[in-house]
C-alpha cells in the first residue's frame, strides 16, 4: 500500500487535501462534515475585522452545458463573531486532532493587530497560520488583501510583523492579481514566512444577463468585480506555481497549492510542478465533501501504478520539464498520423488545419463519409488536429525528428541555419 | 367478427394516438443533446437528408440559445422542416449516418432537435422570412402537398405572387391525410400550412381538382408557370379474385377517412390483414392495431432484408403487436354475402435479384389461409396515369418525366411524388426547391 499522508512544515495529515480558506471553513458544522468525510486538513476562513456581506454573492461560468467550469464571488471574510470562531476552531482542533488546522488570518494594517491576531489563534491549539494577501474584493479597498499581496514591500512589512510574534508556521498566501507572483514571493520568503500558498482568487466579471444588461452577480441592480476560481484558473495556477517552484529563494519554501483543483489527476499535477499539498474549494462547492474519496484513492491507485510509495517520491519530478522556449530541441518533430480504423470522419481535424492552421490535412469527398489523410510533408506537428479530435488515439503524433542531435535555437542562430521553413 | 367503428373509449383513442416520439420537456433537456454534437464538418447528416438542412449549425444555435436562428437555418433548407422531424424516416437519414453510431454510441436525436426548434417557431408564429419586393409575375401551383408548398414559399420568397390548386379540403398533401395520427396530428399539419402561407403571396384554393373542376390549359393561359405537385392516387390493385368484396380497403383511402372524420368515426375489423411492407403498409397496420382491431396481419411477399420500411417502423409494428407473414402473397380474398371472410395467400421463395436489386419473390405453389374480416391494401400508389395522359404530359407509367424539373409542356413543371412514384416528404420538399428554382430561371427574374 502506498502512503499518501504529508507533512507540511511538521503539521500532518491523514492525506495532502485540505479546503481552502472559504465558505467550506468559515463554521464548526461544516469543518466537522468535512473532517468527517475525510478532509486531510482544514484552512479555516479568514478571521480578521469584523464585516457586513451582501446578496447575492456568487457568479459561475458554464461551459458547453457544464455546470461551473469557472466560479466568481465576492463574498468577504468572515462575517462571523470572532470570538465564535475562536472557540469553534478549538473545538474541532480537539475533535479531530489526527487533521491539519490552519487559520486565516487578515488582521488591519498594523503590527499591533497583526500580534493580537496571531496570540488569539495560537491559544486555540491551531496548527498553523495563513496569512490572506490575496483577497481581491472588499478587504483591498481597504489597505488589506490583495492590496498587501500586490505590493512586494508592504507584504514584507506584514510578514516582519507576523514572524515577530507567529510561533507555529506561517503560510503566506499570493495573490494572483500581479504579472509575476514571484516578487512578492521572494519578499515575504525573506521576510521569513516558513511557506507560500497559490493562487487565490482572480478579479473578474464572469457574465452580464442579456435580458437585464446587469452584470453577475446582481446585487441589486449592479455588480462587482469578484475572485475568480474553479476548473477555469487551474492552468494560470499551475504556470505561477511553476515559477514560484523555479526561483531559487522562493523554492526554498514549502508551496501549497491552491487554483480549480477538482479530481486527483489535478492534484497531482500541482504537486508535479512542486506543491507538497493541495488545497481545494470550488470543487466542493459544486459537489460537496464526499469527493475526497476519489481524490484519496485516485492519487492512491496513480502513486501504485507509478512505483512511488509516497508522495514526496514525485513531489517537483516535472518542474524541470518546463523551461525557456530558446532552450527546447528545434530537431524533435511530430507529424500527425491520421488512423483510419478509428476515424469517424468528423472533419473537425480538417477544418480546423485547413481554416486555422497548416493546410496539412486532405479532404476526398465521401457520401456520407469524407476520408481525411495527413500531408505529411506540410505538416508542422502543432498538436490542433488531435486536440480537436473526439476518438481517443485516432490522431497520434508521430516522431520523426529533423537531425538526431539535440538543437536549440541559440545553437540554430549560431549556426546560421535557414529561418522561415515553413 | 365484423367490421365496426367505435371500438374504443374516447381515453383509449387519446392515449393510442398520442404522440409517439415527444419532445424535448424542458430548454436544459435539448441543451444535453445540442451540446452533444461535434459539429462536425461536410458532416454527413446534412449530405444524409434530401433538404441538405445544415444540421450541424441548428443544432448549434440550439446550444447557443439561438433558437429563432436554429429555426430559420432549418426553414431555409426545409419549409417542412416541422413536419418533418416528426415523419421522416431518420434512422436512414440524418441520423443513421450521424459519426457517433461509428463509435457505437446513440447518434445525435436529430429529429428531436428540429422538432424543438420549429414547433416553437410555428406555435409561435414567429416571421422568419420576407418576401423579396413583387416581380408582378404568377405561377400556379398544382396540390398544396409536400411538394407544392415548398415549391410556392420558394417563389414566393422570390416575390412572385402563387396561387396553389388543392383537391382536398386542407393543405398539406399525405402529410395531413397519409401518415399516422400518432406522429402528427391533423391540427399540427394545419399550423404548419399556415406558417408556410404566412409569408404572403401564397392563396390556396381548395376543392379545386385538375381534369374535373380544373384545367391545365386554363391555368397556362392564365399564369407565368405552372407547378405540377400532385402526388400520387390510389393503392395498387392486387388483381386477383374477391378484391372487390367488402371490407377490402385501400390503405390511403383508410388513413385519410381517420385523419379526416376522427378515430371513432372509422371501421375497423376484428381481424385485419395488411398487405406490403412500405411506411404506409406500417402506418395502416399499427393505427389499425391502435383502432381496436384484435389481430392485424402484414403480408409481405419477400423478407425482411428486402423490406421498404425501416427496421425503426417495423418496430412499432412489432411493439403494437402486429403479425408479419414473411415470404406470403395474396392469391385470393373469399368472403361471404358479399363480405371478406378469409385471405388465400401464397407461399414464397426468394429467387435472383430483380431490377430493383432485390431478390425476387417466387410463388412455391404452396398456399395458407388466413381468418379475416378486413383487408387493408397498402402495396404502394399509382399515379394518375390517366389525368397525367389526357393533358398530353410525358410520363413513363404514369410518372411524369422531368428534364431539370421541366416537362414537355412548356412553362409546367413538376415534381414530387407525380414524378418520382412516391417517396418521402423531405423529397417532396426538395422537388419543390428544385421545380421553384427552375421556374424562377424560366421566368428570367
Amino acid at each position: 500500500m502506498v502512503d499518501i499522508s504529508a507533512n507540511f512544515l511538521g503539521i500532518k495529515s491523514p492525506n495532502p487535501f485540505w479546503l481552502a480558506s472559504a465558505p467550506p471553513t468559515d463554521k464548526k458544522y461544516n469543518v466537522l462534515r468535512a473532517l468527517e468525510a475525510g478532509w486531510g486538513g482544514i484552512v479555516w476562513k479568514t478571521l480578521g475585522s469584523q464585516v457586513k456581506n451582501v446578496s447575492s454573492r456568487y457568479s459561475a461560468v458554464d461551459y458547453h452545458g457544464s455546470r461551473v467550469m469557472g466560479f466568481n464571488n465576492i463574498e468577504l471574510i468572515s462575517d462571523r463573531p470572532l470570538e465564535l470562531n475562536l472557540q469553534e476552531i478549538r473545538e474541532c482542533v480537539k475533535l479531530f486532532p489526527d487533521r491539519a488546522m490552519i487559520v486565516s488570518l487578515m488582521a488591519d494594517n498594523d503590527r499591533s493587530s497583526w500580534h493580537e491576531m496571531i496570540a488569539k489563534v495560537e491559544d486555540t491549539g491551531a496548527h498553523g497560520i495563513e496569512l490572506n494577501f490575496g483577497c481581491p474584493h472588499g478587504m483591498n479597498e481597504r489597505g488589506m488583501g490583495s492590496a498587501v499581496g500586490q505590493d512586494p514591500e508592504i507584504a514584507r512589512m506584514v510578514v516582519e510583523w507576523v514572524m515577530e510574534k507567529a510561533t507555529i508556521p506561517v503560510i503566506t498566501k499570493l495573490t494572483p492579481n500581479v504579472h509575476s507572483v514571484v516578487p512578492t514571493g521572494k519578499a515575504v520568503v525573506q521576510a521569513g514566512t516558513n511557506a507560500l500558498s497559490l493562487i487565490n482568487t482572480i478579479q473578474s466579471v464572469t457574465g452580464i444577463d442579456l435580458d437585464t444588461l446587469i452584470p453577475n452577480p446582481n446585487v441589486g441592480g449592479q455588480s462587482a468585480f469578484g475572485g475568480y476560481c474553479g476548473p477555469a484558473v487551474k492552468p494560470i495556477a499551475l504556470k505561477m506555481l511553476t515559477t514560484i517552484s523555479q526561483d531559487s529563494i522562493t523554492s526554498g519554501v514549502p508551496v501549497s497549492g491552491i487554483g480549480g483543483i477538482s479530481t486527483w489527476k489535478d492534484a497531482v499535477e500541482f504537486m508535479l510542478l512542486g506543491a507538497s499539498n493541495v488545497q481545494v474549494c470550488t470543487a466542493v462547492m459544486k459537489h460537496g465533501f464526499r469527493i475526497i474519496e476519489d481524490l484519496c484513492e485516485g492519487l492512491s491507485n496513480w502513486m501504485d501504478e507509478k512505483g512511488f510509495a509516497t508522495i514526496y517520491d514525485f513531489i517537483g519530478q516535472s518542474v524541470n520539464r518546463i523551461t525557456k522556449w530558446e532552450a527546447l530541441d528545434i530537431n524533435y518533430h511530430i507529424i500527425a498520423n491520421i488512423h483510419q480504423d478509428k476515424c469517424v470522419h468528423c472533419g473537425l481535424c480538417y477544418i480546423a488545419c485547413e481554416d486555422t492552421s497548416h493546410q496539412s490535412i486532405h479532404l476526398e469527398y465521401g457520401k456520407p463519409y469524407n476520408t481525411y489523410t495527413v500531408k505529411t510533408e506540410e505538416c508542422v506537428g502543432c498538436n490542433l488536429c488531435k486536440l480537436v479530435c473526439p476518438v481517443e488515439d485516432c490522431i497520434t503524433m508521430d516522431e520523426h525528428r529533423k537531425g538526431p542531435e539535440y538543437l536549440n535555437w541559440t545553437e540554430y542562430q549560431r549556426k546560421g541555419l535557414p529561418l522561415n521553413d515553413h | 367478427m365484423a367490421i365496426v367503428n367505435n371500438r374504443l373509449s374516447a381515453e383509449q383513442y387519446n392515449q393510442n394516438f398520442s404522440d409517439i416520439h415527444p419532445p424535448f420537456e424542458s430548454r436544459e433537456a435539448a441543451l444535453v443533446e445540442a451540446n452533444r454534437c461535434l459539429f462536425c464538418y461536410d458532416a454527413p447528416c446534412i449530405k444524409s437528408c434530401p433538404t441538405s438542412i445544415n444540421i450541424p449549425k441548428f443544432i448549434k444555435q440550439i446550444a447557443t440559445d439561438n433558437i429563432k436562428g436554429s429555426a430559420h437555418t432549418i426553414f431555409s433548407a426545409n419549409i417542412m422542416g416541422g413536419g418533418c422531424s416528426k415523419v421522416c424516416p431518420v434512422e436512414k437519414l440524418c441520423e443513421g449516418s450521424c459519426v457517433y453510431n461509428l463509435m457505437h454510441e446513440k447518434p445525435i436525436a436529430i429529429a428531436k432537435l428540429q422538432r424543438h426548434s420549429t414547433e416553437k417557431a410555428i406555435s409561435g408564429k414567429w416571421r422568419l422570412f420576407e418576401r423579396k419586393p413583387a416581380t408582378g409575375k404568377k405561377v400556379a401551383v398544382v396540390g398544396a402537398g409536400p411538394a407544392g408548398l415548398s415549391c410556392a414559399h420558394v417563389l414566393s420568397r422570390e416575390g412572385i405572387d402563387v396561387t396553389i390548386f388543392e383537391k382536398e379540403s386542407k393543405g398539406g398533401g399525405l402529410m395531413t391525410y397519409g401518415i399516422a395520427a400518432y406522429k402528427v396530428t391533423p391540427q399540427f399539419c394545419e399550423d404548419e400550412v399556415n406558417y408556410i402561407t404566412s409569408l404572403g403571396g401564397i392563396h390556396i384554393q381548395y376543392n379545386k381538382e385538375l381534369g374535373k373542376n380544373l384545367t391545365l390549359s386554363e391555368l397556362q393561359r392564365d399564369y407565368d408557370a405552372v407547378y405540377l405537385g400532385i402526388g400520387v392516387g390510389v393503392a395498387r390493385q392486387l388483381d386477383i379474385p374477391g378484391e372487390t368484396l367488402d371490407g377490402v380497403v385501400d390503405a390511403i383511402q383508410f388513413i385519410y377517412e381517420l385523419r379526416s372524420k376522427g378515430y371513432p368515426a372509422v371501421p375497423v375489423g376484428d381481424k385485419v390483414a395488411v398487405i406490403g411492407l412500405g411506411m404506409t403498409a406500417i402506418d395502416a397496420a399499427t393505427q389499425a392495431k391502435r383502432l381496436g382491431a384484435k389481430e392485424v396481419t402484414i403480408v409481405y411477399r419477400r423478407t425482411q432484408e428486402e423490406m421498404p420500411c425501416t427496421e425503426a417502423e417495423l418496430e412499432i409494428a412489432k411493439l403494437d403487436g402486429c403479425n408479419l407473414q414473411w415470404l406470403a402473397a395474396p392469391k385470393e380474398v373469399k368472403g361471404q354475402d358479399g363480405k371478406v371472410q378469409q385471405l388465400i395467400c401464397s407461399i414464397m421463395q426468394l429467387s435472383a435479384p430483380d431490377a430493383s436489386g432485390r431478390r425476387a419473390p417466387a410463388d412455391t405453389g404452396k398456399t395458407f389461409t388466413l381468418e379475416v374480416d378486413m383487408i387493408i391494401k397498402a402495396a404502394g400508389q399509382v399515379p394518375f396515369e390517366a389525368l397525367i395522359a389526357s393533358e398530353q404530359i410525358q410520363h413513363q407509367q404514369g410518372k411524369i418525366i422531368i428534364n431539370r424539373n421541366a416537362t414537355n409542356l412548356p412553362g409546367v413543371f413538376a415534381g414530387g411524388d407525380c414524378v418520382n412514384g412516391g417517396k418521402e416528404v423531405v423529397d417532396a420538399v426538395q422537388a419543390g426547391k428544385d421545380g421553384a428554382a427552375a421556374i424562377v430561371e424560366y421566368l428570367r427574374i
